[in-house]
């Protein structure tokens, strides 16, 4: 143990722990900026000391030093808020503010900034040194993220974001001195690069330097525009949503939510656990053939966009593995626009599909060119659980009052195998669910297959389904994804199943999710409880139990993986360049 | 293969032996400022003129001899007597009399004769009235040809490396440097012995020796000399450091701008480890130590030693904070010493003399010598060696021999972009680290520019300010916008738009910045406004209040007015650049003080001093 | 472009030749699997492609991040990052002038306003024609020669405004 002082205040740390941390225990907050630290589920560290907001008085420095990058040590005297320390601060904050955009009223982020935050905290309303700013391109060309170097303060969070914990690799410090920003090689187009869109980056970014694109007037003109418009909810976005209302972390909204969805004008609220369902049996289908044959094994999961990109590019020689299943943002689309759309007498060019979810990703996906099976754009618009939140409060719906309401049918019933699908292992549990009673033709009462659950970014499991003995895998964040695919590629795996999920933590640690700032570790597991308290509440925990699902089959697509799901519910990739 | 330290001193003393006594020996200067001034043709036609002649002459190309303000420079010797002169501004066709002089052991009464200021502190030689500079780092430089080990064997070369392998532990190489008290002469002045001890503590499997070779400093060219001049004493004491922290891997750091040192060290590499010098089992020992290369790609901030790190390390050469200190936890993570050329020089003879030698030279807080390259506006530009103690007076009049075309002394700028101006008042200074900080200035890598009355100081501090802006990471906020903000401010007041206000700003913002930059460039890159400010304030208050630059060198502030010495020969308009001069002939004529573009053509070729700089 | 390979054949689009200079240099290097290690071969290794190139186009940029295991983007933020190094044709004449502090005091600037007149380019630019490129260079450590010049490999010491015409008419 260290002891040392702050503020002439005696408190002891562990050895390594920092000059931050130790204030933090005697309940000084020392503002900081670029600095990002959290663990769990979301483990991503971000200290280089490059921001000086956190500066510190130690006697004995010559210099003030940063406080979160510093190690404590035995003996040493802190200052955090003598009239030096706060000089420099300040200081500090108007230098960076000289060279900022100062369109907050209608920035992305106003309201969720940090620099924001600490001008107002600093009591900023004058900069004194005034000059020339940088000036660089905003990079609108993708369908999910949005570029704005003017506001990047090299806090590098984004670049250990996509290089480190994602291991992408889009991101670098670009140029030299006072035109150094953070970006994509050359500073070229997202849409130039082998960016997967995971939104990691959005959410590591405490300025709006990097921040979503904005679907929601286009989803206000859908509303208002005659058509029939549904919507989709992801099962992540419903035990998240609370938070933007000031509602307990882990709160399940599912009824509020579609309350104010019905508010909004949507003509029918469905719901994505639904289509969750439907992937099930689909891609459960798939892993049984493939089991039996032994060939293109392991089987990857392929419901997540930014990983699906991310093996387009950087894995192309294994493309063939990646289950051939649509996600179930997509399959909801086709089915919307096929088989629900020709129940309402509707043509599929009349109906509008909206879909929430918790991840920056889907507003890619949606636009990808191949997925029109239905003639038209299977899913036209997404929105994130942060938009969906705006929209609520634009609407001047007072969301934590609302009653609740149940989904529409018939896309609107679901399991506990779907809702699980929000967690890191949800998916691949709901696949073990089917695939143990189909293989063993029983109805299995023991469907807790707890050993593939928890937030830890690579977890291994031997599982038995009947008499086979299922080796899994699951990741999530696409740095562990990498190391189970280098083991693949090295013939080193010895998996029949692999859960890949771009976000540590799975989608409920979504890019379009509430901004959980490093805040991390709490929320994320209060959302998973959440999402497994859902699921044990559930009537049905199985997915092909469900009657919705059992209707679709026998009304319309035949059996899974049959002609009509391949034409409908089916999808292959394309290999892209890795630059 | 010498793998023997007996083997060693034999090949020296047999080197000795076959030392010529007869005839005479001349050391033709060919560094790169050498080379550039024409020695290379000088060379070959003094050898093609000793053969033709069949004199008993060897030619030897060496490196820069520091008379850089009369190269080419050669020194002839006469291997009987060991007297010998030293000729400067070589022209071609002295050659022949060269020659010719040379073997009548006479000096050539067409060449210009230089006195070399300079003793051998390592032959016990001792200063006098005439030679103040004290050769330690530059021994060799000037004297032998780098691209022959066995000149550098012949001068002690490898014995000091001997000496510690064979005869002292580890432990002793350290105490013997922290003893001699040499401190960094990069420009932190850390004391050497004690980073040393620092990596020689850490237990690791691996660890790395830096050489820091990548002089970034403007006007700075002293590791430069050394490095082509004396590369074997960089490897050598490379190599000792290897020994005394328990590391096999030496890295030079060059910057990609000095191809002759790289490929004298490149030659010396080779040449070392050929008779087992350097490699594996270092004179017949269990020491092993192996020196690469590494280049530079053009960025000033990687002479900061976590920067060059990183930049070893193939990344951005963005500086990370400290601790952990690169001896801890540097190259890889692994402990690491980086030291800069010079500071390796030093080694050798501290090693061969003992703590105790060293400490005699100098003072008692900044033991030995410190090189410095001395430029600017004064008469003899060069690399001038003096013991610490030395003043600037010495410096500037003595050796450099005062200011050029007799103009007047303003200011003297030590320690490049972080480093401050001196005064006259202030010239009787015993320079060491400390003083030189009192001053507002230090000591940094040795650049020392000269500046005289036609110098402006509040544009001096905007040139180092624009350096800065270049070569800044970007990393920090404060070096990144600050010092853009300093330079803004600085660019108001030569543009005539500064205010009292101004000036404040100045020195608040420096005052933040130096104590919140990440690494040194930030933390010392507000030096130069600072000193200025403290030390001209009278020109900073000109160029504010009078809207006036003293020195005429602001051009906002320029006005050039043609007066009533006119006598219409319209030389002045013909010559101007911008066509802003009007007026018929034998009328006087006019500027146009919108279009005037101030570059004073029409002042340089007026023959009747009609044109006035205001 | 994936694959080294395939961003072989793209760079032997520009010059089969340099294209099997630069692969065969890459080879020559102890490449692994460890990124890291690799990475500390980066620099030279652009050293050596602008060498062939004299420049460093994106070919040549995903060339090298693809043999040495590295991102496109990590490739380009080192060449962004130092002056040696510059992703956009030169000038068959590089005319750097050197603005060190020495040469500052001996008035590097009066040079820098008169090439830029004489030229027409503005420092850091290149003439359409292709022939000359401008460029500031700090400190190349001939201070004795101040105000320094270099046009390519040539150095020109000493040098006035009055010299430009001449310097510029050396370059034919």
């Amino acid at each position: 143990m260290i002891n040392l002082t702050i503020n002439k205040l005696p408190v002891q740390v562990n050895e390594g722990e920092t000059v931050l941390e130790a204030a933090h225990k005697l309940g000084i907050d020392i503002p900081t900026l670029c600095h990002l630290k959290s663990t769990g589920g979301c483990h991503i560290e971000s200290k280089t000391g490059s921001c000086r907001v956190c500066v510190v008085e130690i006697d004995g420095r010559p210099n003030l030093a940063p406080s979160c990058c510093t190690p404590a040590t035995e003996g040493m005297k802190v200052i955090t808020s003598s009239l030096r320390v706060i000089n420099a601060r300040r200081t500090m904050l108007d230098l960076l503010l000289s060279d900022h955009p100062k369109d907050c009223l209608t920035c992305e982020k106003s309201g969720d900034c940090k620099l924001q935050d600490l001008a107002s905290t600093f009591g900023l309303h004058r900069i004194k040194y005034k000059g020339e700013m940088s000036k660089h391109e905003i990079d609108v060309s993708s369908e999910a993220i949005v570029r704005d170097p003017n506001k990047c303060i090299m806090c590098r969070r984004c670049e250990v974001a996509c290089n480190e914990i994602q291991t992408v690799g889009v991101l670098s410090g670009i140029g030299r001195g006072f035109n150094a920003v953070v970006g994509p090689a050359d500073l070229r187009p997202l849409s130039e690069t082998k960016c997967t869109y995971c939104g990691r980056c959005v959410a590591a970014c405490p300025t709006g330097a990097l921040t979503e694109v904005d679907h929601t007037y286009k989803t206000w003109n859908a509303i208002n525009s005659g058509k029939a418009v549904v919507v989709q909810t992801a099962p992540a976005v419903r035990v998240a949503l609370g938070e933007a209302f000031g509602m307990e972390p882990g709160s399940i909204t599912t009824g509020k939510m579609v309350t104010a969805l019905r508010m909004m004008g949507f003509a029918k609220v469905f719901d994505t656990d639904f289509s969750a369902d439907l992937t099930i049996m689909e891609e459960t289908t798939e892993f049984i053939e493939r089991l039996k044959s032994g060939k293109n094994l392991p089987i990857l999961t392929s419901c997540c966009p930014g990983w699906v990109k991310f093996f387009e590019h950087q894995f192309k020689d294994l493309m063939h593995i990646p289950s051939t299943c649509k996600s179930p943002q997509q399959m909801f689309g086709a089915i919307a626009k096929t088989y629900y759309a020709k129940k309402i007498g509707v043509k599929p060019e009349d109906m509008i599909v909206v879909s929430v979810m918790p991840c920056l990703a889907k507003k890619y996906e949606a636009a990808r060119e191949e997925f029109n099976a239905s003639g038209n754009r299977d899913v036209d618009i997404v929105i994130t659980t942060r938009e969906l939140a705006a929209m609520i409060k634009e609407a001047g719906i007072a969301f934590d009052h609302l009653p609740e309401s149940q989904y529409d049918d018939p896309l609107g019933e679901s399991t506990g195998a779907g809702v699980i699908f929000g967690a890191t292992g949800g998916v691949l549990e709901a696949a073990l669910r089917t695939a143990a009673d189909w293989v063993t033709g029983k109805d299995l009462k023991e469907i807790d297959f707890t050993a593939v659950r928890g937030l830890d970014g690579i977890k291994e499991a031997t599982v038995k389904v009947g008499d086979v003995e299922v080796n899994a895998a699951i990741a999530s964040g696409l740095g562990n994804a990498r190391q189970l695919l280098e083991k693949i590629r090295r013939g080193e795996a010895k998996y029949h199943i692999i859960e890949i999920m771009a976000c540590p933590g799975g989608c409920l640690n979504g890019g379009g999710q509430p901004y959980s700032d490093g805040k991390c570790e709490d929320i994320l597991t209060k959302r998973m409880q959440a999402i497994y308290k859902d699921d044990k509440n559930s009537k049905i925990r199985k997915s092909h139990l469900n009657p919705s699902i059992q209707k679709l089959y026998a009304e319309f697509l035949g059996k899974p993986c049959g002609e009509m799901s391949h034409k409908l519910l089916h999808t292959h990739y394309h290999g892209r360049e890795n630059v | 293969m010498i793998d023997t330290p007996a083997k060693l001193n034999s090949h020296a003393e047999k080197l000795a032996k076959a030392k010529a006594k007869t005839g005479s020996t001349i050391l033709v200067s060919l560094g790169t400022c050498g080379i550039a001034a024409g020695g290379r043709p000088i060379q070959e036609k003094l050898v093609a003129e000793a053969a033709a002649r069949k004199a008993e002459i060897e030619i030897v190309e060496v490196g820069c001899m520091g008379l850089c303000h009369s190269e080419p420079t050669l020194e002839v010797i006469n291997n009987s007597t060991g007297k010998s002169v030293i000729y400067g501004n070589v022209k071609l066709d002295q050659v022949p009399a060269i020659i010719e002089t040379a073997s009548k052991g006479i000096e050539a009464a067409s060449c210009e004769v230089l006195k070399p200021s300079w003793f051998y502190p390592e032959d016990n030689e001792t200063a006098t009235a005439e030679r103040i500079q004290a050769r330690i780092v530059l021994k060799n430089t000037g004297k032998i040809n780098p691209e022959i080990i066995d000149q550098y064997l012949a001068v002690k070369g490898y014995q000091a490396l001997s000496k510690a392998v064979h005869e002292m532990t580890s432990q002793q190489v350290i105490d013997t440097i922290i003893e001699s008290g040499l401190r960094g002469r990069g420009g932190g002045g850390f004391p050497t012995g004690k980073k040393w001890a620092f990596a020689a503590a850490q237990k690791n499997d691996q660890k790395f020796v830096l050489c820091n070779a990548d002089e970034g400093d403007p006007g700075a060219f002293m590791d430069r000399a050394v490095l082509e001049g004396d590369p074997h004493s960089v490897l050598e004491a490379m190599a000792i450091t290897g020994y005394a922290i328990n590391s096999n891997t030496g890295i030079i750091y060059i910057r990609a701008e000095y191809p002759l040192a790289v490929k004298r060290l490149e030659i010396a590499i080779e040449q070392a480890k050929k008779l087992g010098l350097l490699g594996d089992n270092i004179l017949g020992s269990k020491f092993c130590f192996d020196i690469q290369i590494k280049y530079g790609a053009g960025a000033f901030v990687c002479g900061e030693e976590t920067a060059l790190i990183h930049s070893v390390e193939g990344k951005r050469g963005e500086p990370t904070v400290k601790p952990p200190f690169p001896a801890i936890q540097g190259l890889w993570k692994k402990p690491t010493v980086v030291n800069n050329v010079e500071t390796f020089a030093n080694v050798c003879a501290i090693i061969r003399n003992g703590a105790a030698w060293f400490k005699k030279i100098g003072t008692a807080g900044s033991p030995g010598t410190k090189v410095f390259a001395l430029a600017g506006k004064v008469k003899k530009v060069g690399l001038v060696e003096v013991p610490m103690g030395t003043t600037l007076r010495q410096i500037i009049f003595t050796v450099g021999g005062g200011i050029m075309n007799d103009r007047k002394f303003k200011a003297v700028q030590t320690g490049g972009p972080s480093g401050g101006c001196i005064k006259f008042d202030q010239i009787d200074t015993e320079i060491d680290y400390e003083s030189l900080k009192r001053l507002g200035s230090m000591m940094g890598s040795g650049g020392m520019i000269v500046m005289d009355e036609d110098d402006c100081m509040v544009n001096v501090a905007k040139f180092f300010l624009e350096f800065t802006l270049d070569e800044s990471c970007g990393k920090c906020t404060p070096c990144r916008i600050g010092n853009k903000r300093l330079f803004e401010m600085l660019t108001r007041i030569c543009d005539g738009r500064g205010t009292m206000q101004t000036i404040q700003d100045l020195k608040d913002l420096s005052y933040t910045i130096k104590d919140t930059a990440l690494c040194g460039l930030g933390q010392t890159s507000p030096n130069p406004v600072l000193s200025t400010i403290a030390q001209f304030e009278n020109e900073y208050l000109g160029h504010i209040k009078d809207k006036r630059c003293e020195a005429g060198v602001c051009k906002s502030l320029l006005k050039f007015e043609i007066n009533e010495k006119c006598v219409g020969c319209t030389l002045c308009a013909r010559n101007c650049p911008a066509s802003c001069i009007t007026g018929s002939v034998k009328q006087r004529h006019s500027i146009d003080q919108n279009k005037c573009l101030k570059c004073g053509v029409c002042m340089e070729v007026c023959k009747f001093h009609a044109v006035e700089r205001k | 472009m994936s694959c080294p390979i395939t961003s072989k054949a793209e760079l032997a689009k520009l010059s089969p030749a340099k294209a099997e200079e630069l692969d065969g240099f890459l080879t020559s290097l102890p490449l692994t699997e460890d990124r890291e290690k690799n990475r500390g071969f980066l620099i030279q290794s652009l050293h050596k492609a602008q060498e062939i190139f004299t420049y460093l186009p994106s070919v040549v940029q995903i060339h090298v991040a693809n043999r040495l295991g590295l991102h496109l983007a990590e490739v380009n933020g080192v060449i962004s990052f130092y002056s040696y190094f510059t992703d956009k044709p030169v000038g068959k004449y590089k005319i750097n002038i050197c603005t060190g502090t020495a040469c500052f005091v001996k008035g590097a600037d009066k040079l820098v306003d008169e090439f830029q007149r004489y030229l027409g380019l503005k420092v850091g630019e290149t003439g359409t024609d292709g022939k000359f490129s401008l460029i500031n260079l700090r400190c190349v450590g001939a201070c004795s020669m101040a105000p320094v010049v270099m046009v390519n490999e040539r150095v020109y010491g000493k040098v006035t405004t009055k010299m430009v015409p001449e310097i510029i008419s050396d370059c034919k």
